[in-house]
Formats: structure tokens, C-alpha cells, sequence
């Protein structure tokens, strides 16, 4: 039976250190009613719970593609879970899953509430970057006013200070991920999934971003203990880098073909033994030896 | 210095084109061979224009005020249409053909219609304006409308948008450069509606405006006069296409400019 149910996160944490929406409410994010009311239950840890799921489409030719198989997955509050896997091996689709923006065709899907942040950055072309920034909070009532106030707090936090007015188009590509970035954080879900964040970016800006976004996570973690994070990327080394776990996806149909526990110290350094051979790991799980 | 050179010069490439080719007809009309009362030389229509400059003022202000309101009922209905269909599948069904046949339609068939229903008055002639103009503005906007990023609506909906602030924050915007595309077309078609809109609607008021006094005057060998407001009509268009350019690029910003609107 193919359904999908909402977990509500051990605790009571409101989240709202880092920006849950709805401000001034005493209820958590979690509890409000979201606009199709789902069933709510606590499921042991997992924030994230996808049990045999299945989910086939047809593509603009009309051929069925068959994006996941009997992928089963969970994430726990506070874990960050990279999924690697080659191209086209469904991984966005899975984050599409958990976002509840799809239906699994089979197996079940429960997860928190989760926010996307796409592949392509997606900054409204017509906001400053303050606005973008501050979109989820305008969406979620508060005035042009308010929403620029809490998205500005976190401006140079993120190192985006002093571009408040431009226009994404006058921003690098570095920049306008962070603008994106701090777009899904100010949306104040429990889940941020990440659809290769990093993947339009030059070698530089993307070994300096991966610095940021670790830095971001862990200060994020600290203030506000428990966000769940999906990250999707076809880098192996960059998810181990930055997760705590990494679930390597085959080629499509994807299926879980390995998963890794990446219990390095962090900040971790990508020349760090370690880190290398649990790349060489996930590799070898995808077939892709160096070595041979 | 270098950098802006080119385009000064090319500033003055209208004048220069349009000198070059009021040249080439004052030559003609003096030495082709063709009768005034066919082709009058420009200064025989500059003379002209300054011999009845009260008149054809008048009848430029009624000009003027149509165009202006049957732009701005255009601009409302065609926005309006593009909304309703973009929401609404089964709505782009029904009235899309409808829009296009609407085109086909000639006017004069339906202007003593509405001059049954609304009257000798101004109105009949903006909906003859507004029946002309409407058209671009609808097809650009509701084409602006679907051109939003396929994703855009998927991220939106994890930052938990309703269908109105989905419109709101990423479909209105993005549709209003593609919305204003359409106002330029309908802006140059305008004023021809004007025309129509007067030509095909008796009026009751005092000055008829200048599509009256030009059929009037070129079948009552007047033809310098009629040459005249047509001259006014030509360089009316010109003013309000390039007050709307200015109009666009304060209104979008964001938006490419597209070519050839700063003279």
C-alpha cells in the first residue's frame, strides 16, 4: 500500500531559532495544520522513514521509466544523509518523495515536514537577494517588513552581508546557493533536502562552498539541535565530506546499493585517510574502482 | 568617449532616415509628375498642418483620449482573459477560438451595434479599440504566464504557497515583461483602431477626431489636410510606443530590454 504519514520529531522543539515561519505562535511547526491534514505519528527516531518504495513515470515520449526500486531509507533528527548515486539514478525523485511533492507508487513514505532546494537556485529574477532570502516568511504572512528583518539577522552569518539589494543576477554563482540556502533554512521545516547544491558550480567555489555549508550545518545544529538533512549529489567525496551517512544509489531503477556510516571528526579534510578510503568504499559500491 | 561614440551616432539614425526619405518625396511631388490632389509634398502638408492646427488639434484631442482609454480597457480585459485562462484549462478551452475568430471580425458589421447599445457617445469606439487590442496582450501574458520555470511551482509548494501566492510571487511577475511585450504590439495597433473605432461609429460629439477628418477631407479634395493628420496620427504612435518602453523599463526592471526601443 502506497501512503504517506507525517513524524512528528521527538520532543517539542519549535525550531524557531532558525526561523520557524509562522512567528508567534506557540504551536511547533510540525503541529500546524499543513493544507491537506495528514495523519500524524510518532515513528522510534526517524524524521525520515521510506519502507519499499517504488515509484515508476512516463517520461515525454510516453516510455515508462522506473525511477526507484524497493528503496528503503530513514534518517534520524539531526543526521545529515547524503544519497550518491550515477545520473538520472532517481535521486530527485526521492527528494520529491520526501518532500511530499510525489506519491510512491508502492512501499510508504513518512516524513516531517521538508523543504526543497532545487538543483537549479531558482532566485525570483525580480526579488533583491534580501527578498528572496525572506520569500517562505512573505508566504507565510508576515510583512515585507518582518520577513526582511529575520532574513536580514542571518545575512552575514551566511557571508552575504552587503548584498542585501542586488539582484541574483548581479550575484556569483556561490553566492546566489547561499541566498538559496538561507531561502530553505528561513522556510523552518524540520528537513532540508538539498538536490545537488553544489552541482553548477566551478571546482574552487564548490570545494569553498562545501567548506560553508558544513560550517552553516554545524552552527545550525548547535542553535537549533535537530534539522534533518537529505543531501543529493553525484560527488562521492563531497558526500563524504559533509554527512553523517551515505546511502550509494545504483543506476535507474535506483536501489540502495551500500550504505556507509561516516564516522570521521569533522572538520574533515578531503586528503584525510579516512575520508579517502571511504570514497574508494562507495565507489567500489558503485562499481567504479580507481584501483583496477 | 570611444564606448559612447556609436551610439550617439546611431541616435541619429531615425532623423537621418526619415529626413532622407522626406526628401525623396518632396522631389517626387514636385517633379514626378503626380497631381496634389494625389500626393501632396510635404510642405504643402507641413502648411496645411499649420493652416488648421486648430482643428486638427481638436480632433487630435478626441483621438488621443480614445486610444489612451481604449488601450488602457484593452490592457485590463486582454490581462484579465490571460488570468482567467492560464487558472482555468477548461476556460482556455472554450474561449481561445473565440479569441482568435474575434480577430476576424470586420468592424463595421458590429459598429452600428454598439452604437444601438451605448449610445453616439465615447464608449462604443474604446470597445472597437479595446476589440482590436485586446489580442497581443492576451496571447503574450497567457504565454508569459506558462513560461515560469516547471520548478518553480514545486518549490514553492514546499515553502507551503497557496495557488494565489504561487501566482503571486512567481507567475504575475514573471508574465509582466511578456504582458507589456503585448501592450507595445497593441499600442501600435491602436492607433489604427482609433481609426475604425471613428470611421465606423457615427458621433454625436462636436470634433469627430482625426479618422472622421481624414475621410472626410481626402474624398473632398482636401488632401493636404487629410495628409496632415495622418502626419499627427504617425508621430502620436511614435511617442506612446517609446513612453510605454520607458514605462516597461521602470516597471521590469529585471527584464532584458528588448532591442530597438530607445531611439
Amino acid at each position: 500500500m502506497a501512503h504517506r504519514e507525517a513524524i512528528l520529531p521527538p520532543g517539542a522543539d519549535p525550531l524557531n531559532l532558525w526561523g520557524n515561519a509562522r512567528e508567534g505562535s506557540d504551536v511547533p511547526t510540525e503541529l500546524q495544520p499543513r493544507r491537506k491534514p495528514q495523519p500524524q505519528r510518532t515513528h522510534e527516531d526517524a524524521r525520515i522513514a521510506l519502507d519499499c518504495v517504488s515509484r515508476a513515470y512516463t517520461d515525454d515520449r510516453g516510455a515508462e521509466v522506473h525511477a526507484l526500486h524497493d528503496v528503503s531509507l530513514r534518517a534520524r533528527a539531526g543526521e545529515l544523509l547524503a544519497v550518491v548515486g550515477p545520473s538520472g539514478c532517481g535521486k530527485s525523485t526521492l527528494l520529491e518523495l520526501i518532500c511530499g511533492l510525489q506519491a510512491p507508487d508502492g512501499g510508504s513514505v513518512a516524513c516531517a515536514p521538508a523543504v526543497l532546494m532545487p538543483q537549479r537556485d531558482l532566485l525570483l529574477p525580480w526579488l533583491s537577494a534580501l527578498d528572496n532570502a525572506a520569500l517562505a516568511l512573505r508566504i507565510a504572512g508576515l510583512s515585507r517588513a518582518q520577513a526582511r528583518d529575520r532574513a536580514h539577522a542571518l545575512f552575514a552569518e551566511l557571508g552575504l552581508e552587503g548584498f542585501e539589494r542586488a539582484r541574483p543576477h548581479q550575484l556569483s554563482g556561490g553566492m546566489r546557493q547561499r541566498v538559496a540556502f538561507l531561502r530553505t533554512l528561513l522556510a523552518g521545516k524540520p528537513v532540508l533536502c538539498l538536490d545537488e547544491p553544489f552541482g553548477a558550480l566551478d571546482a574552487l567555489t564548490r570545494a569553498g562552498m562545501q567548506q560553508w555549508l558544513a560550517r552553516t550545518l554545524a552552527q545550525d545544529r548547535s542553535e537549533i539541535g535537530q534539522r534533518t538533512v537529505v543531501l543529493v549529489t553525484h560527488d562521492v567525496e563531497e558526500a563524504v565530506l559533509l554527512a553523517d551517512r551515505v546511502a550509494v544509489l545504483s543506476a535507474r531503477p535506483g536501489r540502495v546499493l551500500a550504505e556507509l556510516d561516516v564516522a570521521i571528526r569533522r572538520p574533515r579534510s578531503r586528503t584525510d585517510p579516512q575520508v579517502v578510503e571511504l570514497r574508494e568504499h562507495a565507489l567500489r559500491a558503485l562499481g567504479m574502482d580507481e584501483r583496477r | 568617449m570611444s564606448a559612447r561614440a556609436p551610439r550617439a551616432r546611431g541616435r541619429w539614425a531615425p532623423f537621418l532616415l526619415s529626413a532622407a526619405l522626406l526628401g525623396a518625396w518632396e522631389l517626387y511631388a514636385d517633379f514626378g509628375g503626380v497631381e496634389e490632389d494625389l500626393l501632396p509634398a510635404p510642405h504643402a502638408v507641413a502648411s496645411a498642418l499649420w493652416g488648421n492646427r486648430g482643428l486638427v488639434g481638436r480632433n487630435f484631442a478626441v483621438t488621443a483620449e480614445q486610444v489612451v482609454l481604449g488601450l488602457a480597457l484593452a490592457l485590463a480585459c486582454g490581462f484579465a482573459l490571460a488570468v482567467a485562462v492560464h487558472l482555468s484549462p477548461l476556460l482556455r478551452r472554450a474561449v481561445y477560438p473565440l479569441a482568435v475568430g474575434s480577430q476576424a471580425v470586420p468592424i463595421p458589421v458590429v459598429g452600428v451595434l454598439l452604437v444601438f447599445w451605448w449610445g453616439f457617445g465615447l464608449f462604443p469606439k474604446l470597445v472597437v479599440i479595446a476589440l482590436i487590442c485586446f489580442f497581443p496582450v492576451l496571447v503574450t501574458t497567457v504565454d508569459g504566464l506558462a513560461g515560469v520555470d516547471a520548478e518553480q511551482p514545486k518549490l514553492l509548494r514546499t515553502l507551503d504557497a497557496t495557488r494565489w501566492q504561487t501566482f503571486r510571487f512567481a507567475e504575475l511577475p514573471a508574465a509582466l515583461p511578456a504582458a507589456l511585450s503585448g501592450a507595445r504590439i497593441a499600442l501600435a495597433v491602436g492607433v489604427i483602431g482609433a481609426f475604425i473605432a471613428e470611421t465606423s461609429t457615427p458621433t454625436s460629439q462636436a470634433y469627430s477626431g482625426l479618422g472622421r477628418e481624414i475621410v472626410t477631407d481626402a474624398g473632398g479634395f482636401q488632401t493636404p489636410r487629410a495628409y496632415a493628420a495622418t502626419a499627427v496620427l504617425f508621430a502620436f504612435a511614435i511617442a506612446c510606443f517609446y513612453a510605454l518602453a520607458v514605462a516597461e523599463r521602470r516597471l521590469t526592471p529585471w527584464a532584458k530590454q528588448p532591442r530597438g526601443e530607445t531611439p
